[in-house]
């Protein structure tokens, strides 16, 4: 599902099956994405955050276009306990790269990899720098 | 033939992409087809031109002939000159029949005088276009024929269209005589400019496509919104959000192609509002400031910043007036009163 902004139009409901993963995109060179991801992020309930949530950061590759500095996402990601990818969506072996890296995120969110679950898998996603 | 002249029909002819030389010196018809016929335009443009000059001077080209070649050029390559445009006011509302010989004799007789040594030339396109190329001299020197001033009149129309040439202070007496010659009473300079004449021209005559208030019983089925997905297993959720904002674009931008304008540029004489414990500006002096939006093709990227996601809509009216108020160049200024707000000057 894709959706602009959250929270998500109530008159869908009905028709939406459960949510495994809720992936934020964030374009590096816009700062008004920047901002409707931090405002949707108020709308998330806070069960999300064990593993079911995701910051992508696209448009890494235009290195003289970003307007917001890795920085602020990395602490954005820190603060929610979520990890945060970077790609380029103008590359396709990139693109195709991430696309595959998702979905083996919402394999396991989904909880179809036996012995690996949504919170398992993101504290070993976690920055060693953390520690 | 004059070496001066001989110069500058080598250099105008030098400025031609060389594919585009033959057809333009037919428009120009000084040469005849059989000396056309004798040019080689497959070797390096230095040669070509030379061999132009050569085939100018059997005919006894004057500077009046060159400047013709000048006009044909610009019209053809009118998107590389600024222009500005004038408004002419008429004090009565009689419309008096337009004569083109009239009009010339008046415009060259008070340009001349004032001023003994200038070159000017018309030239007539079928869209009631009058084409007008004016080279400035000094009292005591020759034209210089390398910084022209064109202006584009159109007679039905109180607007003309001025890409002056750096020569500021000729300004004033171009003007002047483009008002005796139209029997106008008075002209301004529009807050408005741009490469594209055509553009500003369909500004300034209203031929861009416009909203009109029309009911629509159904939501129409814009061409804007994006298709449907041909995978049917992505939803998009905010297909009604999506819908509006391009609703709210057609209504405001209209359907068709935007004029095209490369800046927008706003001088901002307001206070500044801050946070009065952060003791910024104590002062009650207006805040100068200066915002300028470039773009390759302004109103276009405009209406693309709600699409893309880039911008709430309906954008600020500031942004969207600008076709509709005929300008570009805006000054803000505090409105004076019990609510202070931001207006902009006429």
């Amino acid at each position: 599902h894709l959706a602009t902004s959250l929270p998500l139009p109530s008159e869908r409901d009905h028709l939406r099956p459960r949510i495994d993963l809720i992936v934020f995109m964030i374009d590096i060179k816009s700062k008004y994405s920047l901002k409707n991801v931090e405002a949707s992020l108020a709308h998330v309930d806070a069960s999300f955050f064990l593993g079911k949530v995701c910051f992508l950061v696209t448009g890494v590759g235009r290195v003289n276009a970003c307007s917001i500095e890795t920085n602020t996402v990395c602490k954005l990601g820190e603060a929610y306990c979520s990890p945060v990818l970077f790609c380029e969506l103008e590359l396709e072996g990139i693109r195709v790269t991430t696309a595959q890296r998702l979905l083996r995120m919402l394999q396991i969110c989904a909880g179809h990899i036996p012995g690996v679950s949504a919170l398992s898998f993101v504290s070993l996603m976690r920055n060693s720098d953390d520690d | 033939m004059d070496e001066t002249v001989a110069e500058y029909i080598r250099r105008t002819v030098l400025k031609i992409p060389r594919d585009e030389i033959k057809t333009m010196l037919q428009k120009w018809g000084f040469l005849s087809e059989a000396q056309l016929q004798t040019l080689n335009f497959h070797q390096i443009k230095d040669n070509i031109s030379q061999e132009v000059v050569q085939l100018c001077e059997e005919n006894s080209a004057d500077i009046k002939q060159a400047a013709v070649l000048d006009i044909i050029y610009n019209h053809i390559y009118q998107n590389k000159r600024m222009w500005s445009v004038y408004q002419m006011k008429k004090t009565g509302e009689e419309w008096e029949y337009f004569d083109i010989t009239d009009f010339k004799k008046k415009f060259k007789g008070r340009l001349r005088s004032a001023l003994k040594n200038v070159t000017i030339t018309f030239k007539e396109y079928e869209d009631n276009a009058i084409w007008i190329r004016v080279a400035w001299g000094t009292p005591y020197k020759k034209p210089n024929q390398y910084k022209p001033s064109y202006v584009v009149y159109h007679s039905q129309t109180p607007y003309v269209f001025i890409s002056a040439s750096v020569l500021k202070s000729n300004l004033p007496l171009l003007c002047q005589a483009l008002i005796v010659a139209s029997n106008y009473h008075d002209i301004r300079e529009m807050e408005l400019r741009s490469h594209s004449l055509n553009s500003l021209k369909d500004i300034v005559f209203k031929r861009y496509s416009q909203n009109f208030q029309t009911y629509y019983p159904k939501p129409l089925q814009g061409g804007n919104v994006e298709p449907e997905s041909a995978d049917i297993r992505i939803v998009r959720e905010n297909r009604s959000e999506k819908e509006r904002i391009h609703r709210l674009n057609r209504e405001v931008f209209g359907s068709g192609p935007q004029p095209k304008l490369e800046f927008a540029q706003y001088k901002l004489e307001t206070m500044f509002k801050s946070d009065p414990k952060m003791g910024v500006l104590d002062k009650k002096e207006p805040f100068r400031c200066l915002v300028k939006f470039s773009s390759p093709h302004l109103l276009e990227s405009l209406k693309s910043l709600a699409p893309a996601g880039m911008a709430d809509a309906p954008l600020s009216p500031l942004l969207t007036c600008i076709p509709h108020k005929a300008r570009n160049y805006f000054k803000i200024r505090e409105k004076k009163g019990l609510f202070p707000e931001n207006f902009v000057s006429p």
